[in-house]
């Protein structure tokens, strides 16, 4: 049954954070009727936490997300104010793109592209219910009892899920503060059936500039020449600013362990898991109790904004214990504070209740992308928003979700794979979030070559627009003639000896390409011996040059990638009863049919599902096949 | 869905060795095992997991009595498969464990187990890795007490947990790594990344010494080679039969007698050893055509022989008055010399350049002394131990090997992500040997031991 013609929408897209938003236009994209159904239109796009984008790993995404025509690289290089290239020191595969935000031109960004975003209409309201027809999604019925009739639905409700503020003792139900949480829709996933637990993160107090002693901190410099984020963007014009640099003492550590019983945390007042490489204060004080010191940098949150952002300090101690704690601390004695620090506690569902497309394995029709899936983060949100309203659009374009074409990246594609494969096979016993060390295949998922991993792959979906296709086409014809060029141009050591080259003197050939793979070897130094290699661009050059830093570790990176899709193409049946396959311990099993991997492949990555498993997996799926 | 449809489970087989014994064990590994034993030792209370109880069988079918047996049972997954095992201890008549074994396989989901499916499940269970499983095989196929005891070592894990340690510090190794890259704006100085290189310094010491050991582990389980070598006629093939204790090789007075290389399969002080009589060396017949060309490519093996081989007994001829150069040519550390027939003229032995044995395989004279030589010689190149398992499989040695080759590369790097990379096909490495390897383990640590985050 095809009700197109009496919905209003193809796809509707629940909650207008980072997720969301990258979810809606994604559909839009894809020529769906999309519409963005969230609480109120001045706060799409508002950053919750961090005013900042990227960072290792999450530059990675903001890359992959931008290579498939996503929204979130143009905004940040419209809204940073302090780019940074992190580990610039070091080798081009781990090096992440970061920019400090300013709130509003971010949030005004935001806003403004997805005003005027071909076939997207912005709703305001609250989603309260589910509309479910016949074991399908078919529209939302909001807060104010309206009836809005879709196909497909991605939620993206972040933190709101029944959102509870943990301050001290005080506890405030709450999305973000300030703002009242979705506890409706949070029943109705509960009355699904849907695998709800709790988690919770915190976020420091918002400081006024004006009050600090900026005098005796050290500055952090923004790069002299930032690199924007989009492959669209040629430069950032946004002013660049410093950020400054305090430290905590014992002092400050002192109060917090005096102090430790007021805190929810350790109160017990919280029960949901927090994530460990992003602890609280409280955390770090007593579980690193031999550091005399932490970190805070001083983030200013806008270039007309006094608000400062002390990251590093996130906590949910009383008021009156965080005013003697800023008080310790130096450069901040007489800081006046514009928000209390607070820990959040809200609802997720399980992401290994998941498919690859983001869709639900309970409710088809129905996606889920952000936070809601346990992972923390902006980018991380937007990544899945991205793929969840790629897929919500492409179920909408056939007539059900069984013969729906999907979209789907693997680990060896992108961080992106990386990031719905960890999910979707391990779930989110902590808050998620994404590390370059989480991938296998770090050295080829470069933030530098997204688009050579991505575009082409948006084009033949079709979420790519025509302006991007044609920078990206004449970039992809550039790269290949020089590639080619460099591969062709050859010499004899003698030669390059002569040119004040250090090789071998044994006779052999040698490419520009194979010359450019020493470390001392410099595109620079080729120019002199072949002349026509000062016409080549910059930014070509510098890809030629990576890939021939890293072509040895590729080779062998390559041959991984290969037994790694091996696994990857065998596919288990969707209605496998584990029951039947012999030699599975209970554990196992259950595991197994917790998450229901889709490939060999995801299988071998369920934490606890041995190596002897899968083989009994793969024994058992080769014999159904024979 | 109900037992009658699916694929029979629970597997049952004669455990001990077949043929008439005081006591046989038949063993039940399955999710019916609890559910037969219920049938056959009808209105009898069952015995509690772990503890033996002593049972009446009955044939349900028959109504007859089967034997009176002691019972013990496991519940999954605390068993050697990790699935509920009940094992039945009866008199080891072939009639009983006829009928009990005709008497399980009528029962619901029960059929006989194939070859080595126990271990097979214990392995697909979880219960035992890729080295305890094999490990377990070996176990099964051990001849003599020494493989025995590097068998039960390697089972017991110690060979996992010697590879699994080194992964983890491994892991540890590459979290000092992973630490500086991913988290470059904390407090952590990228000096960390120097804090690696003892640690790979180590490792890599340690697999080249456990690589170093001259295929102990592998030679132990396949057979110590020995091999007998001398001119024709010193009596060669004399000695290899009498230490084997049966007619393996042709002995006669014909110089030549042997053309081919002979091996005996034997116990020696507990090791495992193949003993290999050869040609007589008369290298003046090498190249030689015809009749004597067979001889020629006899002694061609026969060098070769020697050269392989773990342990030369090199024989000499009492009754001769000059020593054969050629045999003492192979002399090196691994080598026993012996002076064979000394019942017809005890030669002047000081002659050698080490003290060799006098023997006479006629007699017996000293035989004794020459088995006791040998068995100390291999004790100390094979002895197992608990503080440094052997290698014991090639599979194994190829992926240290390849471990070992990626710490290199990892020494020589500069930057953080290609060091990185290095251990990291170093830890797949090793992983490949226990099959273990898991990108949250890297995580924990760095958590464990850097404080990072806002
Ligand atoms: C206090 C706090 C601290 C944080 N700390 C960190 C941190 O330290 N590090 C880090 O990486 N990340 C942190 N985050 C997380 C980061 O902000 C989120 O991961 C990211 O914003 C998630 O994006 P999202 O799109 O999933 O959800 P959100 O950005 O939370 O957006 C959800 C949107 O959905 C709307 N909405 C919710 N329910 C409904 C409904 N029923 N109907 C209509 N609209 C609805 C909301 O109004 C909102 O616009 C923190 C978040 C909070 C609140
Ligand atoms: N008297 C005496 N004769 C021996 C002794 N050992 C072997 N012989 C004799 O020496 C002869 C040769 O013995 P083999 O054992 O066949 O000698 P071999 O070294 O194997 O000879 P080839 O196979 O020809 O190289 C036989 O006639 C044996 O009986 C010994 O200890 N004393
Ligand atoms: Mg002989």
């Amino acid at each position: 049954m095809n009700t197109t013609s009496q919905n209003q929408y193809d796809v509707i897209v629940v909650g207008g954070g980072h997720a969301g938003c990258e979810a809606a236009a994604a559909s839009a994209r894809m020529g769906a009727k999309t519409a963005l159904l969230t609480h109120k239109l001045d706060t799409i796009g508002v950053m919750s936490c961090n005013p900042a984008i990227g960072g290792l790993g999450k530059g990675h995404l903001v890359r992959e997300i931008d290579a498939l025509d996503g929204i979130m690289a143009r905004i940040i290089d419209q809204a940073g104010i302090q780019f940074r290239m992190l580990n610039a020191s070091k080798g081009p595969a781990v090096r992440g793109p970061r920019a400090q935000a300013d709130r509003k031109l971010y949030r005004d960004g935001m806003q403004a592209l997805l005003k005027e975003y071909p076939n997207l209409t912005l709703v305001e309201g609250g989603a309260e219910d589910l509309i479910i027809e016949g074991n399908k999604t078919a529209g939302i019925v909001t807060e104010a009892g309206e009836r809005l009739k879709c196909r497909s639905i991605v939620l993206t409700t972040g933190t709101f899920l029944r959102g509870l503020i943990h301050r001290g003792e005080e506890k405030i139900p709450a999305g973000r503060i300030g703002e009242a949480p979705a506890v409706g829709l949070a029943k109705t996933l509960e009355d699904l059936g849907f695998p709800l637990a709790r988690l919770k993160t915190g976020t420091p107090a918002r400081l006024d500039g004006r009050t600090i002693d900026w005098d005796v901190l050290d500055a952090q410099k923004p790069d002299k020449k930032p690199v924007p984020f989009s492959y669209l963007t040629d430069e950032i014009t946004v002013p660049q600013i410093d950020c400054h640099i305090t430290y905590t003492n014992e002092k400050t550590h002192q109060i917090i362990r005096d102090n430790l019983h007021r805190a929810p945390m350790y109160s017990g007042q919280i029960e949901g898991e927090g994530p460990r490489y992003c602890p609280s204060i409280e955390d770090k004080v007593v579980r690193f109790a031999d550091k005399d010191r932490h970190q805070i940098f001083l983030e200013p949150e806008g270039l007309d904004d006094h608000t400062v952002y002390p990251n590093g300090i996130s906590n949910a101690l009383p008021i009156d214990v965080q005013v003697e704690m800023l008080k310790s601390v130096k450069g901040l004695e007489n800081a006046k504070v514009i928000e209390w620090a607070y820990a959040i506690e809200y609802d997720y569902c399980d992401p290994r209740d998941l498919k690859n497309t983001l869709e639900s394995k309970r409710l088809s029709g129905l996606f889920l992308a952000g936070q809601i899936n346990g992972t923390t983060g902006y980018e991380e949100a937007a990544a899945q928003g991205l793929m969840a309203g790629l897929n919500a659009a492409l179920q909408t374009k056939s007539e059900s979700s069984e013969t729906a074409e999907i979209f789907t990246l693997d680990r060896a594609d992108a961080y992106i794979g990386v990031l719905i494969d960890d999910l979707i096979s391990r779930g989110a016993p902590e808050p998620y979030r994404m590390f370059t060390s989480r991938a296998e295949y770090r050295l080829l998922l470069r933030s530098d070559n997204a688009d050579q991993r991505l575009t082409d792959k948006g084009i033949a979906l079709g979420c790519v627009s025509v302006s991007r296709e044609t920078v990206w086409n004449q970039k992809k014809l550039a790269l290949a003639e020089a590639r080619d060029m460099v591969e062709k141009l050859n010499a004899i050591p003698d030669k390059l000896v002569k040119a004040g080259l250090n090789v071998n003197q044994d006779g052999r050939r040698r490419s520009a390409f194979e010359l450019l793979r020493y470390p001392h070897i410099k595109w620079v130094d080729l120019e002199p011996i072949w002349p026509e290699l000062s016409d080549v661009d910059i930014a070509i050059r510098e890809q030629i040059e990576i890939d021939a830093l890293y072509a040895g570790y590729l080779g062998r990176q390559k041959s991984e990638i290969e037994s790694f899709r091996k696994d990857e193409a065998l596919k288990l049946p969707e209605r496998l009863d584990y029951a039947d396959i012999g030699g599975l311990s209970n554990e196992v099993r259950q595991k197994l049919e917790l998450v229901r991997p889709e490939t060999l492949g995801a299988a071998s990555r369920i934490p606890g599902v041995t190596p002897a498993a899968v083989i009994a997996l793969l024994r058992h799926v080769k014999k159904r096949a024979a | 869905m109900t037992l009658d449809t699916i694929a029979p489970d629970t597997i049952f087989a004669l455990s001990s060795a077949p043929g008439k014994a005081g006591v046989s064990i038949i063993r039940v590994s399955g999710s019916c095992a609890w559910q037969s034993l219920e049938v056959i030792t009808k209105g009898q209370a069952l015995p509690e997991p772990r503890k033996t109880k002593v049972a009446t069988l009955t044939n349900p079918n028959e109504g007859d009595i089967i034997d009176h047996a002691m019972i013990i049972g496991f519940k999954a997954p605390h068993s050697f498969t990790g699935e509920d095992i009940v094992e039945y201890h009866c008199h080891g008549s072939p009639a009983i464990l006829d009928e009990l074994l005709a008497v399980l396989g009528t029962m619901k989901g029960h059929r006989m187990a194939g070859h080595g499916e126990f271990t097979r499940r214990a392995f697909d269970n979880g219960c035992l890795d890729l080295t305890e499983a094999e490990a377990i095989a070996d176990l099964i196929d051990a001849e003599t007490k020494i493989q025995k005891e590097q068998a039960l070592l390697q089972m017991g894990g110690a060979l996992s947990s010697l590879y699994n340690g080194w992964a983890e510090d491994l892991t540890r190794a590459l979290a000092y790594v992973e630490t500086v890259i991913d988290f470059p704006d904390e407090d952590v100085p990228d000096t960390e990344t120097a804090k690696a290189k003892p640690a790979i310094e180590k490792l890599q010491q340690d697999i080249s010494f456990h690589l170093n050991d001259d295929r102990r582990g592998e030679r132990l389980r396949n057979g110590i080679q020995l091999a007998v070598i001398g001119v024709p006629n010193v009596g060669k093939s004399s000695l290899v039969n009498l230490l084997a204790q049966r007619d393996v090789a042709i002995v006669s007075d014909m110089a030549g007698t042997t053309r081919d290389v002979i091996e005996a399969h034997l116990n020696l002080g507990g090791y495992p050893v193949i003993l290999a009589d050869t040609a007589g060396l008369r290298p003046e017949q090498i190249g030689s055509e015809g009749q004597e060309g067979i001889e020629s490519e006899g002694i061609r093996r026969a060098i070769k022989k020697a050269k392989e081989a773990d342990i030369r007994i090199l024989v000499f001829d009492a009754s001769k008055q000059e020593i054969d150069t050629n045999t003492l040519d192979l002399m090196d550390e691994n080598s026993v010399l012996v002076v064979n027939k000394s019942d017809l003229s005890p030669k002047a032995i000081d002659m050698f350049p080490v003290k060799p044995i006098l023997i006479s395989t006629k007699t017996g004279e000293n035989i004794d002394q020459l088995l006791s030589v040998l068995t100390d010689k291999i004790a100390k190149e094979f002895t197992v131990s608990r503080e440094t398992p052997s290698l014991t499989r090639e599979r194994h040695r190829q992926n240290l090997e390849e471990c070992g080759r990626f710490l290199d590369s990892a020494l020589g790097q500069t930057q953080p992500e290609l060091i990185a990379q290095d251990l990291r096909f170093a830890v797949n490495s090793l992983g490949r040997i226990t099959g273990r390897v898991d990108v949250e383990d890297l995580l924990d640590v760095i958590f464990k031991d850097f404080c990072i985050g806002k």
